[in-house]
């Protein structure tokens, strides 16, 4: 009943938790609308405490920027219970409210900026109200979080930048920004999985490829994780490009 | 075992080995992929009498030229196209024995969008992540090019008769059904009645992540779009451009994306859309969550539906009561009766 309700035409809320239905076999918990950061909060603690859960029926779990997907199965559980389940989870905590827990990885990338691998940087800078120089470091002096994986395969959603981010996309598409493109818009980056075209503003690049479907971790970015971005010139990012190695100088910091 | 290979000797611009997919992976980024037509994997497996779904070579509108290098029975389903074994036409929506040497020419769609051919010993080159389906936007595999070699797994009973099932239609277009789904309250109530009273026509654009539709009334929107956070998308969702048309999303389509969704067909009726040919029409009709979860059926379920419906290709002549009045020659009849029976 709360299923149909929440779905007539006309109904979308702006905040508070809502169970949606998605298709034929999932629920979506939706947190807001927009990629507000208590939302984004919201979603990555819940997405947290769902896949600690072991709810029966679970299939598979989705986080997004301001929500997570649940995939059941519905030979094994109804719609209506598995909405059920998430209720209780769901009254818990106040999620909007709720401090994240911090990344058990951090991420160092190493990224070069600017000139053929960033070709956008000083317009990008120049909308935020910057420098190229404040911008870059204002960038790799934010922590960023894996808000989201998706779109392309293992494509990483990072964010979030400060509110003078909140740059819209480029009226026109760059027909071509290359495999290890790092793009901004909407107080977010996008890290490229492959050859793409995009309304983002290209600013850097990085060798570091974020899906390997050859290996047995084909993604190795996870939502939650931490990612700093380590600028290097752009000679160094030749060279580590032409190196070829799917790390492209990164590494990862567990935290323990 | 070896089945020994099939030879591309010519190909259509867009064959690729699908199976069903790589479900379990949007966290990856990773949308299901597969065949875009899965029941026509499902008729496949009951024509040749495999327990489960077997990877196929998918045809985009035209096949090719096909060779084996061992006996192998072969099944043809989904979008019905022109098939010959060495001049010899062969029945669509069945299965048939193919040897060495003769040669397997598909042509064109005569209905539909997406043919499959699939052989009884499954196709067995690598997989990747659990599968064998090339996922295009990927970048996983790629479409097959003319001179190609596919290992085949052997035929487990090349000599088992060759059998016919009438497929479901779903070449012709027709209604989807659609539930609501998490964005269907950015639409105001009389834009969402509207996506059930209009009359569509499938456009031009489609591939395997989706399809465009267009029509003459005023366009879908939400003034409510703006802004939106990007969030999960998936097979079956009905995406809105700003231009207000309506967007179905097929297998092989992106995890996550910004357009908001009005509703999401139902995946028992996504081979309709997949297959709808260009100037198709096609109709949305909003059914209950509780209609659409009694229509989900897992390809199991679906396999033994379709295994209920087989029939030997040729039937023995004591089963045909009206034996009479058919042309007989040495026996059996020339089979195009039953083509026309089964239209």
């Amino acid at each position: 009943m709360m299923l149909e309700e929440a779905l007539r035409p006309g109904t979308a809320q702006a905040h508070s938790p809502q169970i949606l239905p998605a298709g034929g076999d999932g629920l979506l918990v939706r947190f807001a609308l927009v990629a507000e950061p208590r939302a984004i909060a919201a979603a990555q603690s819940f997405h947290q405490r769902v896949t600690e859960s072991d709810l029966a029926g679970l299939r598979e779990v989705v986080p997004s920027l301001v929500s997570v997907l649940l995939r059941f199965d519905p030979e094994a559980v109804t719609r209506a219970e598995m909405a059920e389940r998430l209720e209780t989870l769901l009254s818990e905590a106040d999620w909007l409210s709720a401090a994240p827990h911090p990344a058990q990885r951090v991420w160092h990338l190493p990224v070069a900026f600017g000139g053929e691998h960033g070709p956008d940087l000083e317009e990008a800078a120049k909308l935020a109200g910057l420098s190229p120089q404040a911008a870059i470091d204002e960038i790799t002096a934010t922590p960023l979080s894996v808000l989201a994986i998706g779109f392309a395969p293992g494509q990483p959603y990072l964010g979030l930048l400060p509110e003078h981010w909140n740059l819209a996309r480029r009226s026109e598409l760059n027909p071509r920004v290359p495999k290890g493109a790092l793009c901004v818009a909407v107080r977010q980056l996008v890290l490229f999985a492959n050859a793409s075209p995009t309304g983002w503003h290209q600013i850097a690049r990085t060798a570091f490829d974020v899906f390997r479907p050859d290996q047995t971790d084909p993604v190795p970015l996870h939502a939650g994780d931490e990612v700093r971005l380590a600028p290097v010139s752009g000679t160094e990012m030749d060279a580590l490009l032409k190196a070829g190695d799917p790390m492209g100088g990164a590494r990862c910091e567990v935290r323990s | 075992m070896s089945g020994g290979s099939l030879i591309l000797r010519s190909v259509g611009p867009s064959v690729s080995v699908q199976d069903m997919g790589r479900p379990g992976r949007m966290a990856q980024g990773i949308s299901r992929g597969g065949a875009v037509d899965p029941l026509a994997l499902v008729e496949a497996a009951a024509l040749l009498g495999s327990r489960k779904p077997l990877p196929a070579l998918e045809m985009a509108v035209s096949g090719g030229r096909f060779e084996v290098t061992a006996p192998t029975r072969i099944a043809l389903t989904g979008a019905p196209m022109q098939a010959e074994l060495d001049g010899r036409p062969l029945r669509w929506g069945a299965s048939h024995r193919m040897e060495p040497g003769e040669v397997l020419s598909i042509g064109a769609a005569r209905a539909g969008m997406f043919g499959y051919l699939t052989f009884a010993g499954g196709i067995e080159t690598a997989e990747v992540l659990g599968s064998r389906s090339a996922h295009l936007a990927a970048g996983i595999g790629s479409a097959l090019e003319a001179g190609a070699r596919l290992p085949l797994g052997a035929d487990p009973e090349p000599d088992a008769p060759a059998m016919v099932l009438t497929q479901d239609d779903r070449f012709s277009g027709g209604t989807l059904r659609i539930i609501p789904g998490p964005q269907t309250g950015l639409f105001d109530e009389a834009t969402f009645a509207r996506l059930s009273t209009t009359e569509f026509t499938r456009a031009r654009q489609g591939n395997r992540q989706g399809v465009a539709l267009e029509s003459d009334a005023p366009a879908l929107t939400s003034d409510k779009a703006k802004g939106l956070a990007s969030d999960v998308i998936f097979e079956g969702d009905i995406q809105m451009t700003g231009a207000g048309t309506p967007y179905v999303l097929l297998a092989e389509c992106q995890t996550i994306g910004g357009y908001p969704r009005i509703g999401t067909v139902l995946p028992c009726d996504l081979p309709r859309i997949a297959q709808a040919a260009p100037g198709t029409k096609l109709r949305f009709k909003a059914v209950t969550l509780d209609e659409a979860d009694a229509l989900a059926l897992r390809w199991e379920a679906q396999l033994q539906a379709q295994r209920a419906k087989l029939r030997p290709l040729i039937r023995d002549p004591h089963d045909i009561h009206d034996l009479l009045s058919y042309q007989l020659i040495s026996g059996v009849t020339a089979g195009r009766e039953l083509e026309e029976e089964n239209g």
